[in-house]
């Protein structure tokens, strides 16, 4: 029987640019529209219908001494190809428990930097779908913002470091991803925050964002201050955290920038996209550093497996800033668009609150890569 | 209407890969041409079935959902059927037929594609009789009325041709290439 590898153990090796090739065995459709990517990943499909009689087809790709991950839809197939290519004498060989269902949801913790007051601030990567949340922590208090639909996470990792969750906040009303940041609100008896311009269909109460209201973390002064900041829909939120740090949301990330129409209203919002990241970003200071809710490029993990970046330097050499014509700029960003996330205005609706899947079908629902920039 | 096939697949509550892994063991059973229904819970079996299909050069014909169970439909690959050599000479274009659909002329057509093909898709008002069935059944059409013959590529069509030449049919065209190729209005049976 081959052995298996964690999710969490193969975020690790991802994060640590360790050398891996991984062989997926999902079929082609399926891996051309979704697959695993980061760091020192070697990535080569051949779907295992193709390999029950014999493992010839991917013979001529791979080595039998090195090591290969082989990775499926849910663990099954995995599962019996890697068993496969042990019994033809292929020595390392791992399946990928649970499989991309299960990568889909691996959340990776990791650490961002100190605050000045005590405190730390913490990105969750979710490698699998590129969606990024933050953790700040002061004083045995703690706020996340874009939590993401796997609460348990925070919940044991808020255990570990014996603080309480006390703030919920979400840049936007996601398209992309099921927020967890109204369940866990519920759950842990803390505040949800919305921007008020994006929660006008909501059906719960919550908590509106707005500028001037700033949250404070601990009692030290771990200030989370909102920013009005629209353009990828028309409510999102920017926070500057501790002085020191933009969360962006989904307007400008470290290689690209926000795409307007998720929310149907590209034509509308271009002028507002427009005027956040080419007006009132360039007001703030260039030290910032910029944590987004979204990376969609292996190459954006930094050397620790973070995504980050200084303000001023992104003015320096990321594209979707270095429009100069409006028009330009309006056609940039509402032509040629990526396709859209997964079912993603099934999930805009569960964000509402007007629709409650089961938990089967969120998952279902978030399955696949976010698609929330535009690729310049 | 329910669609008819040669053999059943259970493969009901088992997860990926095995419903696939059924399949190709149980379609080795079947005859080249006859029609495999398989029945699986598994969500992922429908993209992975016709990929599969597609990579073996078997025929996915379609999927139906009951209950929560998905019913695929696979027709086994028969290598005969892409080399016999047409000999049926009145041959119609797949054109021609369309050109007298647009005019809106009385024409008989006869898809002689197994059951599960047909219902999945066919011109409307055809007849559907599969060329397995045809020299027991060929008395269920009028030997005087034009009648055009199809199938999918045009092979089975142009056998059925033959048969029905031997039987007495003179007033039949074997429409080139097929429904693969079709594409004006379908009428289905689900």
């Amino acid at each position: 029987m081959a052995k298996t590898i964690s999710t969490k153990e193969l975020a690790q090796k991802i994060i640590n640019h360790t050398k891996i090739i991984i062989l997926d065995v999902r079929n082609t459709d399926e891996f051309d529209n979704w697959k695993i990517e980061g760091g020192q990943v070697e990535v080569i499909n051949e779907p295992y219908f193709n390999l029950l009689d014999s493992v010839d087809p991917v013979a001529n790709k791979l080595s039998k001494d090195q090591e290969i991950i082989v990775v499926c839809a849910k663990g099954g197939s995995s599962e019996m190809v890697a068993d496969l290519l042990e019994e033809e004498g292929y020595i390392t060989v791992y399946s990928l428990e649970g499989g991309m269902k299960a990568w889909s949801e691996h959340l990776e913790p990791i650490k961002i930097g100190d605050l000045k007051e005590g405190g730390s601030l913490y990105q969750f990567v979710r490698l699998g779908k590129g969606c990024l949340s933050y953790f700040v922590q002061s004083n045995g208090e703690a706020a996340i913002i874009d939590t993401a639909r796997m609460t348990d996470v925070y919940e044991e990792f808020a255990n570990e470091k014996e603080v309480r969750i006390k703030h919920l906040l979400d840049t936007h009303l996601h398209a992309d991803h099921i927020s967890g940041g109204r369940k866990l609100a519920e759950k842990v008896g803390g505040t949800y925050y919305l921007p008020p311009k994006d929660a006008e269909e909501v059906t719960f109460d919550f908590t509106p964002l707005q500028e001037g209201n700033d949250i404070i973390v601990g009692n030290t002064e771990v200030k989370v201050q909102p920013i009005y900041s629209p353009g990828h829909t028309i409510g999102s939120t920017s926070f500057i955290i501790d002085d020191t740090y933009l969360l962006t949301g989904d307007i400008l990330f470290v290689r690209s920038i926000g795409r307007p129409d998720l929310a149907g209203l590209a034509e509308d919002w271009v002028g507002d996209l427009r005027e956040t990241l080419y007006s009132r970003y360039k007001e703030l200071s260039n030290n910032l550093i910029v944590l987004p809710a979204h990376y969609s490029f292996a190459e954006e993990l930094g050397e620790g497996g973070e995504v980050s970046a200084r303000l001023g330097d992104l003015y320096a050499r990321n594209e979707g800033l270095q429009v100069e014509g409006e028009q330009e700029f309006r056609k940039m960003v509402t032509e040629n668009l990526p396709p859209q996330p997964n079912d993603y205005q099934d999930i805009r609706r569960t964000n509402m609150g007007k629709i409650d899947p089961d938990q089967e079908k969120q998952k279902e629902m978030e399955t696949g890569p976010n698609r929330c920039a535009v690729e310049g | 209407m329910s669609i008819q096939a040669n053999d059943v697949l259970d493969a009901k509550g088992l997860a990926c890969p095995m419903p696939i892994v059924k399949t190709k063991k149980a379609i080795k059973e079947l005859d080249p041409g006859q029609v495999m229904e398989v029945q699986a819970t598994d969500k992922g079996s429908t993209a992975d079935l016709k990929a599969w299909a597609e990579s073996t050069g078997h025929q996915y014909l379609g999927t139906v959902e009951e209950d929560d169970i998905l019913k695929h439909y696979v027709r086994k690959a028969s290598v005969a059927e892409a080399k016999e050599e047409k000999k049926y000479e009145k041959i119609a274009e797949l054109s021609t037929l369309q050109a007298k659909y647009k005019e809106g002329a009385t024409i008989t057509v006869l898809d002689v594609r197994e059951p599960a093909e047909f219902a999945f898709g066919h011109i409307p008002g055809a007849v559907n009789i599969p060329f397995g069935e045809l020299v027991e059944r060929f008395e269920e059409l009028d030997k005087k009325k034009e009648l055009y013959i199809i199938c999918r590529t045009g092979s089975r069509s142009d056998l059925a041709a033959q048969k029905l030449t031997e039987a007495g049919f003179t007033n039949i065209w074997n429409v080139v290439p097929g429904m693969s190729k079709w594409d004006g209005p379908l009428a289905n049976e689900r």
